[in-house]
């Protein structure tokens, strides 16, 4: 396994937003991690790229214990996090957001690399090389978000809601590229409240309740589980 | 100067030359006009700037203007010198505030640490009776203060915004009430004959004595000028990169790689020895000081002239710096029409009016950072949604 946390437990202050979750994701999977507002999701996301220090529980990746490793060496090692909602350096450009997001590497032409698989990726960004990031639509700034989590070549690729506010139509598109992402090459963890199209998608998934993974199974397995129809996938 | 254009295939630095090339041409106005200039005359232009600025000792001279510029009530090269202690600390502070985007509400801590330093090894009234020169006391001095902004910033820089302004306010005042109890800082009798930069003319009297005040201004102006260099090449470096990033979003810096705590003490190590030297300035010039020298509306003072300059913009805190000198300086000697005291009196008010005029018409500031326009305008955004 690629990732594996055990029983990880994540304190804000006196309340305990993790109690003690358990998930695994495999080199070349894409896993969705779904549920409410509140469920944790997020939070999960932070203790694994390590913005938020965990309290009880491990964290492995590549093998390795990273439970109380640095954010910034994390990225190092291969995580790379495209943060919640508007995440970018809203005074940079385009060109300069990524390259911030290869911050961690010095081969000039492997960034280059880089940049023009994000920019095919997301030919819009390659229109708006040279517009500052906080100008940009709500969209595209979720766009710049990935392109930047990938400047660093990670080995795992955290998404958190990469959906956010967009319109359905680019929430369709963006899905398309998670997928594309992860046939080149890059396993991902994707954290969704739009749980139709995270299951579409995913080939794993767990569902995750104030802060406990209630259910877990293959995206398809979920997709058809009537309680998780019934709460998030809506009758519609 | 930022690093020419070059044809180099693979740049090193994470902005290539080119790109540097186009952001500085991109600009509009006098900044604009100034980046399309070839190299040398852009040289040329910034030696001619400062050759003004050391001959402005004589501005008295200009016809017309020149009596307008000049102070009344404070002999000109003074004035001038107080600017280029206050510009020092603006350029410190700048780095902290404008570049890392560190709210620091007592720099003016630093400036005391080397202030004090220098006269504790120096000064005859300093219970460690060394009776450095001033020179030989000032690496001591620089070095203290930068350590002072290390101890200060390990503990505190976890916290964020408000909470950091408040410890450092803090700090600032701890500073402040030590030296005014402790019987080894001398409190309000303070130290004095601190002695004077070294140096002697031909005819053997000393150049930095007590009455011309001309040669601590070009010292002054010479240290400033190492200082812009020293602090645009920081940030035109990878560490002016991680600092622009904690800066626009500390997460989001964190999650790229960017080992924050690291770089925020170096932001506040740098504003530190910034600070320390124009402590060590001031004490040389002035001989002597106490403990009422470093209030803290010092500090805020300096603050204000960073916010007011254009925060992340060297030019901008260099103008605030002289501002928030000058214009106080410019007041004395002054009779106010109504009552007939000295204009000095007011200079809070009419301070404080200019600062507000200048919050309303251009909250960016005087001259502002680009970047940092555009992020107070993207904060803007997030506290009253537009759309």
């Amino acid at each position: 396994m690629l990732l594996e946390l055990k029983d990880v437990t994540l304190l804000y202050g006196r309340i305990q937003a993790l109690h003690g979750i358990s998930l695994a994701v495999g080199e070349g999977e894409i896993v969705a991690l779904i549920g409410a507002n509140g469920a944790g999701k997020s939070t999960t996301m932070r203790a694994i790229s390590g913005l938020r220090p965990v309290a009880q529980g491990t964290i492995h990746f590549n093998g390795e214990d990273i439970t109380k490793l640095r954010a910034d060496l994390r990225v190092v090692r291969g995580v790379s996090q495209s943060p919640e909602g508007r995440g970018i350096f809203p005074g940079m450009s385009v060109r300069e957001n990524l390259e911030m997001g290869a911050y961690t590497r010095r081969n000039r032409a492997e960034i280059n690399e880089d940049l023009d698989r994000v920019f095919t990726l997301f030919p819009r960004l390659k229109e708006r090389e040279k517009q500052v990031g906080g100008t940009m639509s709500g969209g595209e700034q979720q766009m710049l978000a990935v392109g930047r989590a990938l400047m660093s070549r990670p080995k795992l690729l955290l998404l958190d809601e990469p959906s956010m506010g967009l319109a359905p139509m680019l929430i369709q598109q963006i899905f398309d590229i998670v997928v594309e992402i992860n046939q080149q090459g890059t396993t991902v963890l994707l954290v969704e409240q739009n749980a139709q199209q995270a299951l579409s998608r995913a080939h794993r998934a767990y569902v995750l309740e104030t802060g406990e993974i209630v259910k877990s199974g293959t995206g398809a397995e979920l997709l058809t589980d009537p309680s998780v129809k019934d709460a998030y996938l809506g009758v519609a | 100067m930022t690093t020419e254009a070059t044809s180099s295939p693979t740049p090193k630095t994470p902005l290539s030359a080119q790109e540097k090339k186009n952001a500085r041409e991109d600009r509009g106005g006098v900044r604009g006009w100034y980046g399309r200039q070839s190299k040398p005359v852009r040289i040329v232009l910034g030696v001619v700037f400062a050759a003004l600025a050391f001959l402005l000792p004589y501005v008295g001279e200009v016809p017309l203007i020149g009596p307008q510029i000049v102070t009344q009530g404070i002999d000109w090269p003074s004035a001038l010198f107080n600017m280029s202690y206050y510009v020092l600390l603006a350029l410190g502070l700048n780095v902290v505030v404008g570049f890392a985007g560190l709210l620091d509400l007592g720099y003016v801590g630093f400036f005391a640490v080397g202030a004090y330093t220098v006269a504790l090894l120096a000064s005859p009234d300093s219970v460690l009776r060394t009776e450095w020169g001033w020179l030989a006391a000032v690496p001591i001095g620089l070095t203290v203060a930068m350590i002072s902004g290390l101890v200060l910033g390990y503990p505190t820089l976890r916290l964020r915004g408000d909470y950091l302004a408040i410890v450092t306010l803090g700090f600032a005042e701890i500073i402040r009430i030590v030296a005014t109890s402790t019987e080894t800082l001398r409190g309000d009798r303070g130290f004095s004959d601190i002695p004077h930069p070294p140096g002697e003319f031909s005819d053997g009297k000393p150049i930095f004595g007590v009455a011309d005040a001309v040669p601590y201004y070009w010292l002054g102006l010479a240290v400033i000028i190492l200082v812009i260099f020293g602090v645009r090449n920081l940030d035109n470096s990878r560490v002016g990169r991680s600092w622009l990033a904690i800066r626009e979003d500390q997460e989001a810096a964190e999650i790229m790689g960017v080992r924050t705590i690291k770089y925020k003490l170096w932001a506040f190590a740098i504003g530190a020895f910034i600070g320390g030297l124009g402590g060590v300035m001031f004490a040389g010039q002035q001989g002597f000081m106490n403990s009422q020298t470093f209030i803290l509306q010092f500090s805020i003072l300096v603050l204000a002239g960073v916010v007011m300059g254009g925060s992340g913009n060297i030019a901008g805190a260099i103008l605030g710096g002289a501002l928030i000198s000058y214009i106080p300086d410019r007041l004395r000697g002054i009779e106010d029409p109504i009552w007939g005291t000295d204009l000095f009196g007011f200079r809070f008010a009419i301070f404080g009016a200019v600062i507000i005029a200048i919050m309303i018409f251009r909250p960016q500031g005087l001259i502002p950072s680009r970047r940092r326009a555009m992020e107070l305008k993207d904060r803007e955004k997030e506290v009253a949604p537009i759309e």
